[in-house]
């Protein structure tokens, strides 16, 4: 397999008012074009941390990343990020939102009415073409993050970056949002690296899923490819046995292996309650 | 098509017009019409209790009824005023063409109207004086202020002095600004007087910093998702601050534009008073010095009109604020 993108030996290390603090250690990974891969783990493991190194929002205190042979150091188009919270500008319309993306990116390859076309186009596929022209303020949580898929599609990345893009959705949004980027996926072959919460949406999406475990110096645990064929159907996938195996498996890692929740602590003896005078 | 849409707040009469008097309705007009008119009344009332009960060296402090007298009395002055005005120059066009009858070679001279400036006059030049001394702190305050939110250094480097001279009145600043004025300015024949720039670098140097501030808090909180936005889409400098800083901090910056024009526009009154520069100030000035018995009626016109106009001036920003700002939130009030 030739991996696409190469995480060789990742680490950092954050210096904090009361010391050293290693966030990451040795992580190791490899994906392959047109891969799927969910990063799952409990708050704070450093899935972000992660994704932003790859991003290049972040530099690794210890590794690097290489996408095509090439490390990375910057930020940059080619690896296009959705942010968990949509991150649109709020004073532009959704497709002023693509537009000035496709701009930076197509400036010198499309002609003005080819990247209006290739804004329209994204637009229609994640489904907001009927709402171009509303400001994010007038459209509701779901509909932002389309918008903000579609704005990432738009820059033709190597590699798509989803930090927890459908955290902050209701199930049924979230729903026909998984549907939607499993269709993109489908369609486009996008490289795709998602952090997400979600045991469900981890196997449901993913052609494989990195485990990772709890920090300080967190890595990565264990990798579960998902064997499940495409294209995915979330009701058949209901009985389906090894859908319910990888649920198992991811399951196990977080709540059995890198379980986070202590145990309560014994509760003092309440105080005696002062009677209402 | 755009359609047409009315002030929130004349819905409530609308439906009243249509037959619709629910209590919302009446609520609507208690609260914009009934309240704000009895508040008027009251303070009407408690105006001339107390003017009755205050003798001054003047006459007896003017209650509303000698102001009212007193602004229509001004009101007739500035039209005596412009009488003569036309009247000044009807006669100068008249004697110019008599005289070149019996002298063609003869070159004319056209003279301006002398004649005092009524108080409309004053009104004028103060109003331009203060747009004149806020556009300009303004235009440094701006710049000055994104460059201060973007970078720790300068925001290091200017801060204390931001902080000392903040707080200066314009009364300090006024001689050094005459003196410098004076100093600097030396055209035979000027094109701008020199009192109007006195007062109006007075008022740029008094009200720059709330701008100033504004501005660089806008520009410093502007939210860290937007920023890797920028970085991952390699916005360069000039992109990053129009594309993203700008549009980012423009509710704060107009908070900024707000309070300088109204610092503006009480500093002006100050630095034309005290240094006899035309324009609203040096009235109330110099009927202070006349002291006439109707001078006191006169400067509560003064007073009236002053606050009158300070009022309009901010909602002219806050009209301008709303056309221009993507958040709607940040200018309800």
């Amino acid at each position: 397999m030739t991996a696409l993108l190469e995480l060789s030996n990742v680490g950092m290390t954050f210096d904090t008012p009361t010391g050293r603090f290693e966030a990451l250690k040795g992580v190791n990974l490899k994906i392959a074009a047109g891969e799927f891969v969910s990063l799952i783990g409990h708050s704070g493991c450093g899935k972000s941390t992660v994704l932003n190194i790859v991003a290049g929002l972040l530099r690794a205190t210890d590794g690097g990343v290489i996408l095509e042979r090439r490390e990375v150091t910057e930020p940059g188009p080619e690896r296009a990020v959705v942010f968990q919270n949509h991150s649109l500008l709020p004073w532009l319309t959704a497709f002023e939102n693509v537009e000035l993306a496709v701009r930076q990116v197509f400036r010198k390859q499309k002609s003005k009415k080819e990247m209006r076309d290739w804004v329209a186009y994204n637009l229609e596929l994640v489904h907001m073409a009927h709402a171009m022209d509303k400001t994010p303020q007038e459209i509701s949580g779901g509909m932002k993050q389309r918008v903000g898929i579609a704005r990432a599609l738009a820059m033709q990345p190597r590699v798509l970056l989803m930090d927890e893009p459908f955290g902050a959705l209701d199930a049924l949004t979230r729903a026909h949002l998984q549907d939607s980027l499993m269709a993109i996926h489908a369609q486009l072959g996008t490289t795709v690296i998602m952090i997400t919460h979600d045991v469900d949406e981890a196997v449901l999406l993913s052609d494989r899923i990195v485990m990772m475990s709890n920090g300080p110096s967190a890595t990565i645990g264990e990798v579960l490819p998902v064997t499940l064929p495409r294209p995915r159907d979330r009701l058949a996938l209901a009985d389906d046995p090894v859908y319910h195996r990888c649920r198992q498996k991811v399951l196990r890692f977080l709540y059995e292996k890198q379980n986070k929740v202590a145990a309560l602590p014994s509760r003092p003896d309440p105080a005696p309650r002062r009677r209402q005078a | 098509m755009a359609t047409m849409t009315l002030p929130g707040w004349l819905a409530p009469y609308l439906d009243l017009m249509r037959g619709k008097a629910g209590p919302a309705q009446q609520q609507a007009v208690l609260r914009q019409l009934v309240w704000p008119l009895l508040g008027i009344a009251l303070f009407l009332l408690l105006w001339h209790w107390a003017a009755q009960n205050i003798q001054t060296s003047l006459g007896q402090f003017p209650g509303p009824a000698t102001v009212w007298e007193q602004a229509q009395a001004l009101y007739q002055e500035h039209r005596e005023g412009r009488q003569r005005e036309a009247a000044f120059h009807e006669r100068q066009e008249k004697y110019i063409e008599t005289r070149l009858a019996l002298q063609p070679d003869w070159q004319p001279v056209r003279r301006d109207y002398t004649g005092a400036p009524t108080f409309f006059d004053q009104v004028g030049t103060s109003l331009i004086t203060v747009m004149s001394g806020f556009l300009l702190a303004s235009a440094l305050a701006i710049p000055l202020g994104i460059v201060v939110g973007l970078s720790a250094g300068v925001h290091a480097a200017v801060n204390p002095l931001i902080q000392i001279f903040k707080p200066v009145s314009p009364l300090a600043w006024l001689p050094l600004v005459t003196m410098v004025v004076s100093a600097v300015y030396t055209s035979s024949d000027p094109w701008l007087a020199k009192s109007f720039l006195t007062s109006m670098f007075t008022v740029t140097l008094c009200c720059l910093w709330p701008t100033l501030l504004n501005t660089a808090v806008g520009v410093t909180s502007v939210s860290s998702d937007l920023t890797n936005v920028s970085r991952v889409l390699r916005l360069n400098a000039f992109e990053h601050v129009r594309r993203i800083v700008l549009p980012s901090a423009l509710p704060m910056m107009f908070t900024g534009l707000r309070l300088s024009l109204g610092i503006a526009w009480m500093v002006l009154i100050a630095a034309e008073m005290l240094a006899q520069n035309p324009g609203l100030g040096k009235f109330v000035w110099d009927e202070f010095q006349n002291g006439s018995s109707q001078s006191l009626g006169r400067i509560m016109v003064a007073v009236l009109v002053i606050g009158l106009i300070g009022f309009l001036l901010d909602r002219l920003m806050l009209a301008l604020q709303r056309f221009l700002v993507w958040d709607k939130s940040a200018a309800q009030r």
